[in-house]
């Protein structure tokens, strides 16, 4: 059942690819069925799943290095694998009125999913590792292929070289975990039951340096984000919605999957490092962010703040002495729902972002103005996504965040205090991007002054929706990411 | 009965939500949808507050999302409902565009309000706190196309977050020290957390109740719509922040440090502002002003133990500003100024609104037998318990309301003159029309402005300390309430007579620079902050990643020449000594057996030397 979840998209990618001469029309519905059917499919499992480690399949994969195809779903991965399957959904209802040659276009997401639900479900590093380079690959395609702008291939090529870089530190780390471990095995859960490298500290200190630099390449944290708004401002608006929503996820899972568990002692003793990085990426993104003109830019670097949330809770929990677990896991449970609220509202963001692109012809604010009168159901939709994204209660920034900050408190108070400020700024620079966009004195020349339409609002409303739901009624989502949390928390004390 | 409680937050939440996404097809059906609303809402609270429900649902890892509605919250729901209704009923005949937007935020508000309120755990209250301060910015830039609102709602909405961040480290803080976060238990944390915890709320709450130095953002919010001013800055949201002193004054009185500062911050915002107040050239600019002033009597009281005093105060308060703002709101619409100047007069041109102006402000004044007479003189006798210099600050700060009451009164009662349609319209254009819209609710608020001081008075107010189950308080002795109710109405009398001219200098206009502080203090160099590390992110991180690239391009290139020139190089140089070797060892092979013959000797010999000189 979950290798089908795992690779349907990717067979209706081929089907696609071998049809000859399909009708747009037809590959749209195709895609949205399929990434429909998926949505459903993550609904059902969710639906069955009761605890522990579910759906498991493990199969002998390369047997000569002790590599398994080993799959499983718990409360860590459900909840990304369910943002995956909704992110891109959105994308293919609203890629049905954009974007030229559709049927690769839709082949190329359908794969792209493929290779995220796969890593989310991975329980096997190499087969993580795949996937992981697998995604970077697709993106590349999505970037290259229908960028916008001059510089597309150029951002693509970055991207592509700095995460794939990355990808190889990480890669350096897994062997270094494989070497440790006796028997040798990529199993991630026979690796984070060994935790092999603790005791040996230099070894364990090197290990966790390679992961932690691959993974903060992926999240990316400062000082490893300058691939990122490059890679947005070019992407298509589809491929920066999953690029934010859903791949950016990887590294942070990464940390609360890998670098946590399986190498717990190192991970205590470098915490603070966690604690710092992530400080100073919340304030670092929001700053810079303030000082951006262009709108896609601006999300970018909230991106970078938004994930400088989820290390600072990952970093509290590492710093265990004399602090509670309780409070740890309160932190976690906060880290997880950040990257699925994260997804949620900034791929909605994305998505207006290019509704705004593609109705005015550039992403820099001041060439707006006064929208609000003109395309008021653009402006409501993105008023919502800005509140929403400043980490306002009542929708799921704030169900993130409120625990992030009360829960790594005790643990990290003057970490925790200062990435306060971070929401202080993120509110200012939102209020002032929708000063300069929709309201005050109308200044746009749009030659097409469009609201947006029916499709637009079907894939980018469901996103806020779901913000709002999860920021009234979080207990269905912090029911599943909980017990994990505490795990994890577990798991980092030994 | 926990449905009412439900229904009190998700009623106007949701009608409100409909209403302000509803667009432009729901304008017809606001201003009907948002007064039925309103007036569900005070049903619900006055069955809210007869039947004390309490919820509580699992929330948030750690806390539950838990609502009560005890004495203090069963008050303040009714007053709050009470006024949210009246200020609606009068937008009914003042708003006149952006109907469904303005109906849905208002409706949105009073379901935040009313949340914060009746909340019970951290996580409920940062949620209603937020969201009020998130609409407040809707509404206060309810204008949308002015720059200057804008900037207006903006300064309210940061300021106030600012003090926000106090709850969310008290939440930290409370969780951190084991506890769970229900306000009830934040006294009982232990050591220093419970410090920390007390200082988050002290600065929340201070800034939402505009105390200093946080009080310049509700000067700028007086460019709002007059309801918003109306509901926000007197029953609403300013209010709120005193509420929480007053919910938490267990808290306060267990850190002596926090109850000490709250006290001093109290009297002298209500000193400081009164001052400002005083010198106000702009009514609602001097209304706004006494708010802050008026807060800090509300804050002093939770401070000093008055709590049944301040919350009576913060009731009485509710009623009389709302009245001021309306009544100067209609005369806004009516005759297009806000100008005290200008405004000479107005009370006896729409004498209905004067008449209950007056009322007003009497009572802001402190004049007996009006609300904040009675109210205030119960927050002084606290004050007395507890220090006689803050007593003092507190005496004199009564005396300024009586100051700049009298100066409001003074000039919109004095005789019109024949050129005062000069001096109108300086805002926008009146409609020179207050309908009965606007006027029922005023009269509606004048009488709560004449009978509330019954709670502080001496019958009513020991059932009012047990209806809020509060302690008791020291109460005002017949001889202190005669003493400053004499003080006001000689300040009331002077300052009625002197009010054309009493100065309105640049620096209380300014409200002391606060602003321009802030500006220049903070925002200005978060601005220069951020474009500099914006550039050092292009120029400096960025480049050297990009470095990067090229600095690999060269080192391939070296490798290449390394490569063709070094490597290859070796090896073409090996082939070619190589063939070089065997065309000298061509020469040997001629074909020609004599000279095979003399090669073979000459090995020979050489072999036999060699063999002669190894053996030897």
């Amino acid at each position: 059942m979950l290798s089908l979840l795992v690779f349907a998209p990717a067979c209706v990618a081929v089907i696609l690819l071998l049809w000859p001469k399909p009708p747009d029309r037809a590959v749209h519905w195709v895609w949205i069925l399929v990434s429909g059917a998926e949505v459903a499919a993550v609904a059902a499992l969710w639906a069955g799943y009761d605890g522990g480690i579910g759906y498991e399949v493990d199969t002998p994969w390369i047997p000569g290095v002790g590599s398994r195809y080993h799959l499983g779903l718990d409360g860590l991965s459900l909840p990304l694998i369910g943002l995956t399957a909704v992110v891109f959904c959105m994308c293919a209802i609203y890629s049905r009125r954009h974007g030229d040659r559709p049927r690769r276009f839709a082949a190329l997401f359908l794969a792209l999913e493929t290779t995220c639900i796969g890593l989310f479900a991975a329980l096997d590093l190499l087969v993580f590792f795949v996937f992981f380079d697998l995604s970077i690959v697709g993106m590349y395609a999505v970037i290259a292929g229908w960028g916008h702008g001059a510089q597309a291939a150029r951002s693509a090529l970055k991207f592509f070289l700095y995460t794939f870089i990355g990808s190889l530190a990480l890669l350096v780390g897994f062997i270094g975990l494989f070497l440790a471990a006796s028997p040798h095995t990529f199993d991630m859960l026979a690796l984070t039951a060994q935790a092999p490298l603790n005791g040996r500290g230099v070894a364990g200190g090197l290990v966790l340096l390679a992961i932690g630099v691959g993974l903060a390449v992926k999240t990316p944290t400062f000082p490893f984000h300058t691939w990122l708004p490059p890679a947005h401002t070019d992407a298509p608006a589809a491929g920066s919605a999953v690029l934010a929503g859903v791949l950016l996820k990887m590294g942070t899972y990464g940390f609360l999957r890998i670098a946590m568990p399986m190498l717990p002692e190192a991970w205590r003793r470098y915490a603070v490092v966690a604690v710092v990085v992530g400080v100073v990426s919340v304030l670092y993104g929001a700053l810079v962010a303030l000082a951006q003109t262009s709108f896609k830019r601006m999300i970018a670097y909230t991106s970078v703040n938004h994930m400088g949330y989820i290390l600072l809770a990952v970093g509290a929990a590492g710093l265990v002495a004399g602090t509670d677990p309780q409070a740890r896991a309160v932190a976690l449970t906060g880290a997880v729902t950040q990257m699925v609220s994260h997804g949620l509202i900034t791929g909605a963001l994305f998505l207006l972002a290019g509704i705004l692109y593609e109705r005015g012809g550039t992403y820099e604010m001041d060439a707006y103005g006064g929208l609000a009168a003109d395309t008021p159901r653009f402006t409501a939709l993105t008023v919502i996504a800005a509140f929403a994204s400043l980490g306002l209660p009542g929708f799921s920034g704030f169900i993130a965040e409120f625990q992030i900050f009360a829960g790594s408190f005790g643990p990290a108070p003057v970490g925790a205090g200062i990435a306060l400020l971070g929401i202080l700024l993120t509110a200012a620079l939102f209020l002032w991007a929708l000063h300069r966009l929709f309201l005050g004195p109308s200044r746009h020349a749009l030659s097409r002054p469009a609201d947006v339409t029916g499709s637009e609002i079907a894939a980018i409303a469901p996103l806020l929706t779901l913000s709002v739901v999860i920021g009234i009624f979080p207990r269905p989502l912090l029911d599943l990411i909980e017990p994990a949390a505490h795990n994890v928390v577990d798991l980092v004390a030994r | 009965m926990t449905a009412v409680l439900w229904t009190l937050v998700t009623l106007p939440a949701t009608a409100g939500a409909v209403l302000a996404l509803g667009g432009r097809g729901a304008g017809r059906a606001a201003p009907a949808v948002g007064v039925f609303t309103a007036a569900a809402v005070l049903v619900l609270a006055l069955g809210a507050a007869w039947t004390r429900p309490a919820v509580s649902v699992p929330f948030v890892a750690g806390a539950a999302f838990a609502l009560r509605v005890d004495g203090l919250a069963a008050v303040t729901v009714v007053a709050v409902a009470a006024v949210s209704l009246l200020v609606l009923v009068f937008s009914v005949g003042d708003v006149r565009s952006g109907r469904a937007r303005f109906f849905g935020l208002m409706l949105v508000f009073v379901a935040a309000v009313l949340l914060t309120t009746t909340a019970a755990t951290l996580p409920a209250l940062l949620l209603g706190w937020e969201v009020m301060g998130a609409t407040s910015y809707g509404l206060i830039a309810f204008v949308w196309r002015d720059p200057d609102r804008l900037a207006a709602g903006t300064t309210a909405f940061l300021t106030t977050r600012l003090g926000d961040l106090g709850l969310y480290l008290a939440a930290g803080a409370a969780l951190a020290a084991g506890a769970g976060l229900g306000l009830d238990q934040l006294v009982q944390l232990p050591g220093p957390w419970r410090e920390v915890v007390a200082a988050g709320v002290l600065t929340a709450a201070l800034g939402k109740a505009a105390q200093l130095p946080f009080s310049f953002w509700l000067s700028k919010a007086m460019l709002g719509p007059s309801p918003v001013s109306a509901l926000l800055h007197s029953a609403a949201m300013v209010a709120m922040g005193g509420y929480l002193l007053l919910r938490l004054h267990a808290l306060l009185a267990a850190t002596a440090w926090a109850a000490a500062t709250a006290a001093w911050v109290g009297a002298i915002t209500a000193l400081v502002l009164g001052v400002v107040a005083v010198g106000q050239s702009d009514l609602k600019q001097l209304l706004a002003a006494s708010t802050a002033a008026q807060l800090g009597f509300v804050v002093l009281g939770a401070a000093t133990g008055g709590v049944a005093g301040g919350a009576a105060h913060l009731i009485g308060h509710a009623a009389t500003k709302a009245l001021l703002f309306l009544a100067a709101g209609a005369w806004l619409t009516a005759l297009g100024t806000r100008q005290l100047a200008a405004l000479r007069g107005a009370g006896r041109r729409y004498r209905w609104v004067g008449v209950v102006f007056a009322a007003g402000a009497v009572s802001l004044a402190g004049v007996p037998p009006l609300a904040l007479w009675a109210t205030k003189d119960e927050v002084l006798a606290a004050t007395k318990e507890y220090s006689w210099p803050l007593y003092v600050v507190s005496l004199i700060a009564a005396a300024l309301s009586a100051a700049y009451a009298g100066k409001a009164l003074g000039l919109v009662l004095r005789p019109l003159r024949a050129d005062a349609p000069a001096g109108y319209d300086t805002e926008d254009r009146g409609t020179r029309h207050i309908g009965a819209w606007q006027k029922i609710p005023l009269m509606v608020l004048a009488v709560g402005a004449v009978l509330l001081e019954l709670p502080a008075l001496p019958p009513v107010a020991a059932s009012f300390e047990r209806l809020l189950g509060v302690p008791a308080q020291p109460s005002a002795t017949g001889v202190a309430m005669a003493l400053s109710g004499g003080l006001a109405v000689v300040v009331l009398v002077v300052a009625v007579l002197l009010a054309p001219r009493l100065p309105a200098p640049g620096w209380t206009r300014a409200w002391l620079g606060l602003a321009a502080a802030a500006d220049r203090g903070v925002v200005r160099p978060v601005l220069a902050l951020s474009r500099g590390l914006a550039a050092f992110d292009d120029r400096v991180l960025d480049r050297a990643v990009m470095a990067v690239a090229p600095a690999g391009r060269r080192t391939a290139a070296v490798f290449a020449r390394l490569d063709d020139a070094g490597l290859d190089g070796l090896v073409t140089r090996i082939a070619a000594g190589a063939r070089r070797f065997g065309e000298l060892a061509r020469y040997p092979q001629t074909g020609q057996v004599h000279q095979y013959y003399a090669q073979a000797v000459v090995v020979l010999a050489a072999a036999a030397a060699l063999l002669l000189l190894l053996v030897r």
